[in-house]
């Protein structure tokens, strides 16, 4: 064992994990200044601009408050959970980033069924949400906890029942080949993406994505103006950073998924001289990503929250319906051509 | 490749907490937490079988025991549910009307 | 080093089994269950059957044992007490007999071997997929059957009147 971790395979995949890693950090702790920007232009107001040019420093001021600041517990809290729950939200919220395809090379595992790992993953990432309402021992919590319990569960119906379809097309499970199937044109302009095909499935997922990550308009579990913050009212300090960044690694997963799902990946027109073209291919699908990103963020600052029983009967009546109905058509349609 | 046995010497290990698990708690719901458990030694002993003898059949039944499972989660869980609101406690022992 | 792997998860396996039974309250009891699954997870994979190993986490952790914690937080169960414990000569006795029967049970599961030329089988989604819709067809509308039966159950059950 001791050869393998001298070898130039490992010392190379410990540098991917670097580079994705720290890449997937950076852009979670400046996603956060994104939404604070994006969201103020939209409400006509600057944002944040004081701290350093164009409030680029702000994210390290935040990290640095969060770092300083008390740790407390609630009275009769449950500790364990309390302390185990930002660390149950976070484990999988960044696990997902080891199965997924930056680029050609760029990709820290490659398993066959590396669709499903995630969603495996993303379905675990219910447990610090509710541990978390659970151990604080208060009422907002616990009230913010149970609905987001019962929101994640039915949108993840509608979540892996909408890609089906994408599945049925490409033949395959693993998300390096989801990704290399849609390679090429046609008519030489029209690029090969799932989003054309599947027009419904890629409404449905990213509908049901909204609802998975708890942002508005379906964040029935943090509404700022009912819950004063949910799940997560007693958390300060550190743990509350954990529970937001899981909450923006999360938003990112589904991002990237749905970029690598419908939108073709790292696919791109290639140009340019040999040292551009092999970066190429990671710019495209971090483009990709930040406008499912901004799509977000927009979508956060204009559109009012549902309430919890119209979520519920949007969850099971409409999406899912609709995931079922794109299965079926599309089945027949892949039969028969 | 890891030996067969060892993973059957596992798998009746696992089953055999979850009886004394069946056999030695009271609270309904720690019931169905060692049932679960036990069905998950099954299952360890079928992928085993299934991955030595190279028949995918063991995983299907996999497959069948994970949605017996389910069911039986649910229902149990919804029983679980109308007990508690009948008598206000867990305890099997306490549901003992039909003794004589 | 495979063998290291499968020594690491059946001990974590077994632990997180024995904490179930011994944890007094039974949410802790739940969450050393997940801790169960994804062990007996990993285990899959080490058989090489991927595809049931990542169907577990999505099923069983991710589905039902929510379910178990929405149900334990929802009744808002208290520790178990602790009083005279009435099992407490059944415990003393059962454990050791329970532990004879294991030593019983593996001294002669030990023996079984796998057939010999055993081929190398991928618990790929294509092969299950190959055999499920084919071969066991039925069980499978069967069973989705038996779904649809335990979800109106589980409705009915649940209701404040019936």
């Amino acid at each position: 064992m001791i050869e393998y971790l001298t070898s130039r395979d490992f010392l190379i995949l410990f540098a991917k994990m670097i580079v994705i890693f720290g890449g997937v950090m950076g852009a979670l702790a400046y996603a956060t200044l994104l939404e604070r920007r994006l969201m103020a232009f939209v409400q006509m107001r600057p944002g944040p601009n004081r701290v350093g040019p164009f409030g680029l420093l702000q994210p390290i001021a935040d990290g640095l408050k969060f770092l300083f600041k008390e740790q407390t517990v609630p009275g009769n809290a449950n500790v364990f959970l309390y302390y185990a729950a930002p660390i149950l939200s976070m484990i999988p919220a960044l696990l997902s980033f080891s199965v997924i395809p930056f680029g050609p090379d760029l990709k820290i595992a490659d398993i066959n069924v590396s669709l499903l790992l995630i969603f495996a993953i993303t379905s675990l990432g219910v447990y610090g949400i509710v541990l978390g309402g659970w151990a604080s021992n208060s009422k907002y919590p616990l009230m913010g906890a149970m609905r987001s319990s019962a929101q994640m569960l039915s949108y993840e119906l509608s979540l892996t029942l909408s890609v089906v379809g994408v599945l049925m097309i490409a033949n395959t499970l693993s998300l390096t080949n989801l990704v290399q199937s849609q390679q090429g044109t046609w008519f030489g302009f029209i690029p090969r993406w799932n989003v054309f095909l599947q027009p419904v499935g890629f409404i449905v997922y990213f509908l049901s994505g909204i609802a998975e990550t708890n942002r508005l308009p379906f964040d029935l579990a943090e509404s700022e103006q009912e819950l004063v913050a949910g799940w997560h009212t007693e958390y300060s300090g550190m743990k509350f950073a954990m529970f937001f960044l899981a909450e923006y690694a999360n938003m990112v997963t589904v991002s990237a998924l749905a970029a690598i799902m419908f939108l073709g990946g790292w696919n791109g027109p290639m140009f340019g001289p040999w040292w551009l073209q092999m970066a190429l291919p990671t710019i495209w699908f971090v483009s990709k990503i930040v406008v499912f990103l901004f799509i977000y963020m927009l979508v956060r600052a204009t559109i009012p929250r549902i309430r919890y029983d119209q979520l519920m009967h949007f969850g099971w009546k409409v999406l899912l319906p609709l995931a079922l109905a794109n299965i079926l058509v599309t089945s027949f349609i892949v039969a028969i051509l | 490749m890891i030996p067969l046995n060892w993973y059957l010497v596992l798998g009746a290990a696992l089953f055999l907490l979850g009886m004394l698990g069946f056999f030695l708690k009271r609270n309904v719901i720690s019931l169905l937490l060692s049932v679960e458990i036990m069905l998950n030694a099954v299952n360890l002993t079928f992928v085993a079988f299934s991955s030595h003898n190279g028949q995918i059949s063991g995983q299907i039944f996999v497959f069948f025991v994970l949605v017996v499972a389910a069911a039986e989660a649910a229902v149990g869980l919804a029983l679980v549910i109308a007990m508690f609101r009948n008598r206000e406690t867990l305890n099997v022992d306490r549901s003992n009307l039909l003794k004589w | 080093m495979i063998e290291l792997l499968f020594l690491l998860f059946a001990a974590v396996a077994v632990g997180s089994a024995i904490n179930v039974l011994v944890q007094k309250h039974v949410l802790y009891s739940s969450l050393s269950l997940i801790v169960l699954l994804t062990a007996i997870s990993a285990l899959f994979i080490l058989l090489q059957a991927e595809f049931l190993a990542v169907i577990n986490v999505i099923v069983y952790a991710g589905a039902i044992m929510v379910l178990f914690v929405f149900v334990i937080m929802l009744l808002n169960l208290p520790a178990d007490e602790d009083g005279a414990d009435r099992l407490r000569w059944l415990k003393l006795i059962g454990i050791p007999m329970g532990l004879f029967l294991l030593l019983m049970v593996a001294r002669t599961v030990w023996r079984v071997e796998g057939t010999a030329a055993a081929p190398d089988l991928a618990g790929t989604p294509q092969a299950i997929g190959a055999s499920l819709f084919t071969d066991y067809l039925l069980p499978f509308e069967l069973t989705s059957l038996l779904i649809l039966i335990a979800l109106m159950g589980a409705v009915v059950f649940a209701k404040k009147e019936l």
